[in-house]
């Protein structure tokens, strides 16, 4: 692959596209690095002229702000602005949906103004403007999908039909699950939930919402988070269904039907 | 006989009115114990919100039985209380029925109206009680409601029973009296309801039925005033406070989280020491980061403790607390009013609040609670009069951590790695891009 990082787009002087915010679970999570992957490949097919922070790229500060710590937040912020602002950046799409929330939502109070996409819409908008065709109807012909909305692109930021409309492309059955959309259940990693063991109860979050998603017969559960993706993975693995059900992140799904 | 009765009903309804308004104010007065937060801006959409979420109460048609049922108690409650104008007139001047030979047919007409829909309030109100105490509809029967949260939900019904009961038994007697040509008893048609029932009271001479009439009459109007002294001390607040809540909710999206604008200074000062401003009279730091106790939140989070009806819609939608963790939404909100209660009767016992040594943070609400917060935001989407228990969360939890450094191991090994490898895990940052090889 021949991505290139915002340093390299500058010394040239030139500009790009969008640049593409990966996120810390893309940049070192291995299982989440796949999606990172399938995003940049979909976006070199189509042409897109993007470019990536590089080393550059910080922690947007996410999980210490809603653990609580605001201090290493604004820190973070402040950093990530910085960098930012001084690359001119105007366009940024995320695999993230914490990521998104935080610029679209709590940068701009801190000097940070950029049009955000998250990748379900950059896709949905690829697909309807026939830049992305997926071959054969995609490669999950006849299959039966469900969509897991994550808290933060769905009920935090009201983007319920873009995922949607992507998977509608595919020659699939869409099934919701029970609790979807507004009412969707978390997946158990969000509010800093990711980097601490659960408290005590009689269960997982993440045993719930899987079981809630096998329920609906479904063999490919959709998602839009790499977060969302490793806690369903673990629900699915915990059910001892992880050979017929498999947990996919849009942009892989996508990936998969080029 | 009569003006004995005027002149007790006027005392009756002057005390009502004057306790009421006494705690009116000392509500109002707890509620701005909070920090100040300006919510002036866009007003036409506070007003929008105002009139779909609580007057439409939109949000309640998320769960169509409960809510059909709920919209009957409640505009029959409501449209009835136009009866209590009449009542109010007729108990001051001592007239009977004051309306009704100047509206005519149109006074039966109403009055009938009111007559269906005290018969829905009533059959409503009896749905809900067997849901609570037959049914048990999980969220209505869960252990935070023990006690008087309970009792509270139960009376609220059964009050309302009764009170509708009286008013049917009272125009009933009222109509019999009018077939029988009792003085002072105008002449009406017969009302849609207890039309059809009078046949109840059949053997009963005039005088049992004025004295059945009147008592009717007078149990319900204390009724009435009795209620509306109950309400400050009631989950039933919800029937007022949910205006004033829709109006002055959040109109921001869900996701974001507020800011700290004496934190990001902070951060600006130390990175570019030149912006900061000269040093003056005025401490730079704020008394308090987050909250510790009600008087450090905001005066709306406040005036959502006071609204929050307890329903436990956000409870229920909870993930921590479907998977058996401690946290309930519902509690966070109970426990924010009872507090702000013991902080108002501090302050009306001591002139000014008076340290207790107690406070919302631990005594009320545990650090295990706060913990298991997923800020799923679920209870504030599934809150129909817009409650934001999140806010309360996220305010508790900055206390907690930034001036009792008080966070789980593994939260400050992710603190460090932020803040040493700029992500949450212990990865090098010169590795940040390493996946493009992969």
């Amino acid at each position: 692959m021949s991505i290139k990082n915002m340093a390299e787009y500058a010394a040239n002087g030139e500009t790009p596209e969008v640049l593409f915010w990966v996120g810390c679970a893309g940049s070192f999570d291995q299982r989440a690095q796949r999606i990172t992957r399938a995003f940049t490949q979909i976006l070199e097919k189509v042409g897109v002229k993007f470019a990536i922070l590089g080393k550059e790229e910080m922690c947007t500060g996410d999980p210490a702000r809603r653990a609580g710590n605001e201090f290493l937040f604004q820190m973070m912020a402040y950093n990530n602005i910085n960098t930012l602002n001084a690359y001119g950046i105007k366009k940024v799409v995320t695999i993230c949906p914490h990521c998104f929330n935080i610029f679209k939502n709590e940068y701009p109070k801190l000097g940070g103004n950029y049009e955000v996409m998250h990748h379900t819409t950059f896709l949905q908008q690829l697909i309807n403007d026939g830049k992305v065709v997926l071959k054969d109807g995609g490669a999950f012909k006849g299959k039966k999908i469900t969509y897991h909305d994550s808290c933060y692109l769905g009920r935090g930021n009201g983007i319920y039909e873009a995922p949607r409309e992507v998977l509608q492309a595919f020659d699939t059955e869409l099934v919701e699950m029970k609790r979807c959309r507004s009412n969707g259940m978390c997946c158990g990693a969000g509010g800093a939930q990711m980097f601490k063991e659960e408290e005590q109860g009689t269960t997982r979050v993440n045993f719930d919402r899987a079981e809630q998603a096998l329920e609906t017969g479904a063999t490919i559960i959709a998602a839009n988070c790499p977060f969302c993706t490793t806690m369903l993975t673990d629900g699915v693995k915990n059910k001892e269904k992880e050979d017929s059900v498999k947990v996919l992140d849009i942009a892989e799904m996508v990936a998969m039907s080029l | 006989m009569h003006i004995v009765q005027q002149i007790l009903f006027i005392l009756l309804a002057g005390a009502a009115v004057f306790i009421f308004t006494k705690k009116v104010k000392e509500m109002r007065r707890n509620v701005l114990l909070g920090r100040d937060e300006d919510l002036s801006e866009n007003k036409d959409q506070r007003w929008k919100n105002m009139v779909l979420l609580a007057l439409g109460q939109k949000k309640m048609f998320k769960k169509p039985i409960p809510a059909f049922l709920h919209l009957a108690v409640y505009a029959g409650f409501i449209i009835i209380n136009i009866e209590i104008l009449e009542i109010f007139i007729d108990g001051i001047t001592g007239a009977h029925r004051i309306f009704a030979p100047a509206l005519g047919g149109l006074y039966s007409f109403l009055v009938g109206f009111f007559e269906v829909l005290a018969a829905l309030v009533l059959i409503g109100c009896v749905i809900f009680l067997i849901r609570r105490n037959v049914l048990k509809v999980r969220r209505l029967s869960m252990h935070e409601l023990d006690g008087w949260p309970k009792n509270d939900a139960n009376l609220i019904l059964i009050t309302e029973v009764v009170l509708m009961s009286l008013f049917l038994i009272m125009n009933t007697a009222d109509l019999s009296l009018q077939q029988l040509g009792a003085e002072h008893y105008t002449k009406t048609e017969p009302f849609w309801i207890t039309g059809h029932l009078t046949g109840m009271f059949s053997g009963m001479s005039a005088g049992s039925l004025i004295v059945l009439e009147r008592v009717c009459w007078w149990l319900h109007i204390i009724g009435v005033f009795a209620f509306l002294n109950y309400l400050p001390y009631s989950k039933h607040l919800h029937i007022i406070l949910a205006f004033p809540n829709a109006y002055y909710s959040k109109l921001n999206p869900q996701g974001e989280l507020k800011n700290m604008k004496e934190i990001q200074n902070e951060v600006l000062y130390m990175m570019e020491p030149d912006k900061a401003p000269a040093a003056s009279g005025e401490p730079a730091t704020p008394p308090r980061f987050g909250a510790k106790d009600v008087m450090d939140l905001s005066w709306k989070n406040l005036l959502d403790a006071y609204s929050c009806t307890e329903c436990g819609r956000c409870t229920s939608s909870c993930p921590a607390n479907m998977t058996g963790k401690k946290l309930s939404p519902r509690k966070i909100m109970m426990d924010t009013r009872d507090r702000l209660e013991e902080v108002g009767k501090n302050i009306n016992a001591n002139g000014t609040f008076t340290d207790d040594g107690k406070s919302l943070l631990h005594n009320y609400i545990t650090v295990e609670e706060l913990r298991a917060c997923t800020t799923c935001q679920a209870c504030v989407e599934a809150c129909p009069v817009m409650i934001d228990p999140l806010d309360i969360i996220m305010q508790l939890r900055r206390n907690l951590v930034m001036e009792e450094s008080n966070a789980p191991g593994e939260w400050n090994l992710m603190f460090g790695n932020v803040e040493n490898n700029m992500a949450p895990w212990k990865f090098s940052p010169d590795d940040r891009d390493a996946w493009v090889n992969g």
